[in-house]
């Protein structure tokens, strides 16, 4: 399609344009999720915007926020004979304090990967004998697809499924953000996918207690071209919204089943982000009337923690405070083959993502390739 | 890991439906979006349809981008 690739140029020049002349003075824009920290990537957003417009990552790849302490308690569990853990893939690599899943799978721990929560339930059926944990991380997306795994296996009555809840939730983290005197922010690029379940009322506090423009966001290059745009449009005219581009997938009240079923299940609690430290009601935990699936009630286990220094300045990236490059350890000691903090695990980690795509060929803010 | 990709649903039981994706058959559940039938385009996500996708908003968005376009 030769002509649709010439109107997207012609499009995105445009697009460019507008934002050259509405953006006067340097501005910082934070992209809040890892999946669009790889498509800005990808499409090379970062080199074709003017200077003045400085995009930076967030916080906003579950597995980079994961404490410690809880992949200790995945550790512990995966260790345990009579347990099988059951997670997204990602999560093998995290540095745990003093170990990871890898390793223990590596030394014979039953570690199983699954593509969805629900294939944790056909384990759990296979696998009478063994308990079954599904390491349930991941923002407001991903938690509900637990949450009804959770009714599924409570309706198919399996006494031998939990859950070890880790899940975040975005708004308070972008909450404590803005509370910090350090971090700098002009206007956030919102994750479309978090918006798609909670719709656009959790993120109006933005515009109104902040004072700060916010514009959900598809994926394509087109969609943060235009969602860049809509920002530059509202600092220019002094008139902060939360204002949806990504409107063939975001709802205004999102997704209201899934809503309801995440709500019948967990409930808020607060929570510890890795290199953010504790942040009220950020996190997710299982409500009373479904404890027997939740690992940490229903099948309590002693876990050591030993408190690790390292160099890893990862609360710093995700804070959007420095860039990957800027860690010493970054490209060296720190590797995605081999990382020594969670920002370098997951593809869509910003120190993994400057790794793959960034380092080398493109100064950060300085619009030179 | 928020990652969530379209298809389309060719057939749908219950909760369960039948989406393709890039060629391959799949079955996704319906639990978080009981209101897809078949022929409409969902996003997946773990598993899990989150979404039916506006084709209308679609291409709206690039009515909307050739407008600005025609500006330009
Ligand atoms: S490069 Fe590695 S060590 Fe440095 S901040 Fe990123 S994850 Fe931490």
């Amino acid at each position: 399609m030769p002509e649709a690739k010439q109107d997207t140029k012609k499009i995105a020049s445009f697009l460019l344009q507008e934002i050259d002349r509405l953006i006067t003075k340097p501005v910082r824009l934070m992209e809040v999720c890892g999946t669009h920290t790889v498509a800005i990537f990808r499409a090379g957003i970062r080199q074709v915007l003017p200077s003045q417009v400085e995009l930076v990552s967030g916080p906003g790849c579950p597995v980079c926020v994961t404490a410690d302490e809880y992949m200790d308690m995945a550790i512990a569990y995966a260790k345990r004979q009579d347990v099988i853990i059951a997670t997204f893939g990602d999560m093998l690599k995290v540095p745990g304090s003093t170990s990871s899943l890898g390793e223990a799978k590596a030394n014979g721990a039953d570690i199983r990967i699954v593509y969805s929560p629900l294939e944790s339930l056909e384990i759990a059926a296979n696998h009478p004998d063994k308990k079954i944990i599904f390491l349930a991380v991941g923002f407001e997306t991903t938690a509900p697809t637990a949450a009804a795994t959770v009714l599924s296996a409570d309706e198919k009555k399996l006494k031998n499924f939990f859950v070890l809840s880790a899940h975040k939730l975005v708004p308070p983290a972008l909450k404590t953000l803005l509370a910090d005197p350090e971090v700098k922010v002009d206007g956030f690029i919102l994750p479309g996918h978090v918006c798609a379940i909670t719709g656009e009322e959790p993120f109006q506090f933005l515009p109104e207690q902040y004072h700060m423009p916010a514009v959900v966001a598809g994926f394509e290059p087109l969609d943060i071209l235009q969602t860049v745009y809509l920002l530059a449009k509202q600092i220019h005219d002094g008139k902060p919204n939360v204002e949806n581009e990504y409107k063939r997938i975001v709802k205004k009240n999102g997704n209201p089943v899934a809503r309801q079923m995440l709500a019948e299940v967990y409930e808020p609690v607060d929570a510890i982000w890795r290199g953010i430290g504790p942040i009220p009601n950020s996190g997710l935990r299982v409500k009373e009337r479904y404890q027997a699936f939740d690992a940490e009630v229903a099948l309590p286990i002693e876990v050591e923690t030993t408190v690790k220094q390292t160099a890893c300045r990862c609360g710093e990236v995700l804070r959007g405070l420095i860039k990957p490059t800027e860690c010493r350890l970054f490209g060296k000691a720190c590797l995605p083959e081999h990382p020594i903090g969670a920002c370098m695990v997951s593809v869509e980690g910003s120190c993994a993502a400057w790794y793959k795509y960034g380092s080398g060929r493109y100064q950060y803010g300085t619009g030179n390739n | 890991m928020c990652l969530a990709v379209p298809a389309k649903i060719i057939d749908k039981k219950d909760q369960l439906a039948v989406v393709e994706l890039s060629g391959v058959q799949r079955e996704v559940s319906l639990m978080l979006l009981p209101e897809a039938e078949v022929g409409d385009f969902v996003l997946i996500h773990a598993g899990f349809a989150m979404q039916i996708i506006d084709q209308e908003e679609a291409e709206k968005t690039n009515e909307l981008l050739k407008e600005m376009n025609s500006l330009a």
